[in-house]
């Protein structure tokens, strides 16, 4: 159950009244207010009956949520390893900073802006220390991309239940704009020599996490992040730098990083080899299996919410890839038999979540909702059994079947074909 | 796209290619942020310099203390050695609260266990615990890795012959190496792991093609 209060998706779902009490109930005893207090105003009185009858709240240095629309993500593990992005409370395709998703691997750490360094070194010609002013004053550059744990969808995929939410299946997964200085600027400035052809990325956690990444990434498109919807980089998201490469797995983008080291093969750290290896049902297992497939999920409608009439809805969800663009998202509404093209909902933006819609009028009865997704090399997303076939039944990661959303007779509505 | 890339590479090893075709090949061929696809709505006329100046240079002790990377060919490994026997003393103290008693039993990442000897089966079932000793193809990463970020309480607090140690008890209790073989620098890249062949490259592409 996610911990979610969503005033849009409580309209949607309509007229369930012990759904939204409880969901109210979850939102005051996290939020800012005390559970006693109805959400409203928030302005340590009770909700007006008419706003236009008194004065509203204050003006505030930093803003915050309605008390009655507040998205949560959900942590996992204990202590908590990882948080999960809400996608069914969210509308667009950027994600609100506090609500990325999470994941490390020795916890966040603390680090001081002003003794923070970046050391660039081996096959340069000039091995250098950046400071984070120094990064800064390097030309500046935005780009919107999703960044996704290469671990997402395992609940798509294998052990399917139910009773899971799009933030449950695919959480591990946002969208931001980022901005920072490319790393082909870096890497000019301290002269990569030619032979180099790998790189290591080394993060200031207490995992000092690293990775192994191809040099050729660096004059593609990576950059070192500083920045994430128009403020630094939260924490979590590897304050105050980070690496960023678009549409890869995300771990690869190492967080909090402070160490590059150019060379001419991979480090075989342990992170890119006994985890983030992906073993196939031949008996091999696939190294630096670093780019994201393409994918897409319905969001609405989608566990937990119900359809409390027929008629017409719109079917609604994001689609993304790691190798380029979105060309087309399909929909279906009888479990794969006929598929139609949704709208594709602009900006369209290289490797980075596009949202799709597609109305429907449901006349009642049982429906199967699919998605898949076609991106800009002709890839289409497969389907779970294809994948299996193709991966094997226990492979890890990158799993990017088609997810299938069950409406019943009722409205209610069940996550997959099994379980 | 591989032709942009090898454009765009081809400026970063500037050093070795004249001004002037540089110059041609930045005016010509790609957006000088090296984002083809996405760059600036109206792209400047000024152009980058070939060196901002920004930063400084890093010492030889600052590389130092920071590069602790081992890689397989045992570079990076440093002056050390230890035994299973003596790492068998400090992997009780040190790291059998969370990977059990002989390195099988958890409650966190299983580091022992060779089954099946003859297959490596973990695409197609979740029967077997993927530990050190059927997975990982590489033993230096084992030195790297503990060196770097275990043990979880007090991480990287450990000396190369601490280290060096545990490689060597979890490499004996894995079936790997002899009880008495002494790791050190020189020793420990010739060890073999099991599933060492088992990694191939990623072979997707893209495209019509699921694999």
């Amino acid at each position: 159950m996610s911990k979610t209060t969503d005033a849009s998706m409580d309209r949607q779902t309509g007229g369930d009244s012990s759904k939204v009490s409880r969901r109210a109930l979850l939102a005051g005893t996290v939020g800012a207010l005390g559970a006693s207090v109805l959400p409203g105003a928030g302005n340590g009185t009770q909700t007006p009956t008419d706003p236009t009858k008194v004065q509203g709240g204050p003006a505030r240095t930093v803003g915050r949520r309605a008390p009655s629309a507040q998205p949560q993500r959900l942590t996992y593990g204990n202590p908590p390893r990882g948080s999960l992005t809400p996608l069914q409370d969210l509308n667009g395709i950027i994600t609100p900073s506090d609500l990325h998703f999470e994941r490390h691997h020795a916890g966040v750490p603390e680090i001081q802006p002003e003794t923070y360094s970046l050391l660039i070194h081996g096959m340069v010609e000039r091995p250098t220390m950046f400071s984070l002013a120094d990064l800064k004053r390097f030309p500046a550059i935005s780009r919107t991309y999703f960044v996704e744990c290469s671990g997402n969808g395992g609940g798509g995929y294998a052990g399917i239940r139910p009773d899971r939410t799009p933030q449950q299946i695919d959480g591990l997964m946002s969208t931001s704009e980022w901005i920072g200085v490319p790393l082909s600027t870096l890497f000019r400035e301290v002269g990569v020599k030619p032979d180099a052809t790998w790189f290591l990325a080394e993060g200031s956690d207490a995992a000092v996490m690293t990775r192994s990444i191809p040099v050729t990434k660096a004059f593609d498109d990576a950059m070192i992040a500083y920045g994430q919807n128009g403020e630094p980089l939260r924490p979590e998201q590897g304050y105050p730098a980070r690496l960023l490469l678009p549409g890869w797995e995300g771990n690869a983008s190492v967080k909090w990083i402070r160490r590059l080291e150019l060379s001419d093969r991979p480090f075989m750290t342990r992170e890119e080899t006994s985890k983030y290896s992906d073993p196939l049902a031949n008996g091999t297992a696939r190294l630096f299996s670093f780019e994201m497939d393409a994918k897409s999920i319905i969001t609405f409608p989608a566990y937990p919410a119900t359809l409390p009439e027929t008629g017409w809805w719109e079917i609604r969800g994001i689609a993304w890839s790691g190798r380029g663009k979105i060309t087309a998202v399909e929909v279906s509404t009888d479990g794969g038999r006929t598929w139609v093209r949704s709208n594709l909902q602009e900006p369209v933006l290289s490797k980075c979540h596009t949202r799709f819609r597609h109305l429907w009028n449901w006349r009642g009865g049982e429906a199967v909702l699919m998605s898949r997704a076609i991106d800009e090399t002709g890839y289409v997303q497969p389907t779970l059994d294809r994948l299996r076939d193709v991966r094997g039944a226990a492979t890890h990661y990158h799993y990017n079947n088609i997810r299938a959303w069950r409406v019943r007779d009722d409205g209610s509505v069940v996550f997959g074909l099994e379980g | 796209m591989k032709q942009g890339l090898a454009h765009r590479r081809r400026i970063a090893l500037s050093v070795t290619v004249p001004v002037l075709a540089l110059t041609v090949f930045a005016q010509g061929c790609f957006s000088r942020d090296g984002f083809a696809d996405a760059g600036d709505a109206h792209p400047s006329s000024v152009q980058e310099p070939a060196h901002f100046g920004f930063g400084r240079p890093a010492t030889a002790t600052e590389i130092a203390s920071w590069d602790i990377d081992v890689m397989p060919d045992g570079t990076g490994l440093p002056p050390g050695s230890g035994t299973a026997v003596e790492g068998a003393a400090v992997y009780a103290a040190q790291c059998a609260v969370c990977h059990g008693s002989t390195g099988t039993e958890g409650p966190f990442n299983p580091l022992v266990g060779r089954e099946p000897r003859d297959d490596f089966p973990f695409g197609r079932t979740v029967q077997y615990p993927m530990t050190v000793g059927n997975y990982w193809p590489y033993a230096t990463t084992l030195y790297d890795y503990i060196n770097r970020a275990m043990p979880w309480e007090t991480p990287g607090s450990l000396n190369p012959d601490d280290v060096y140690g545990l490689v060597a008890y979890i490499l004996y209790e894995n079936d790997i190496v002899a009880k008495d073989l002494m790791l050190d620098a020189n020793t420990l890249p010739n060890i073999v792991m099991p599933a060492r062949d088992r990694f191939v490259p990623d072979d997707r592409r893209g495209g019509s093609e699921i694999r």
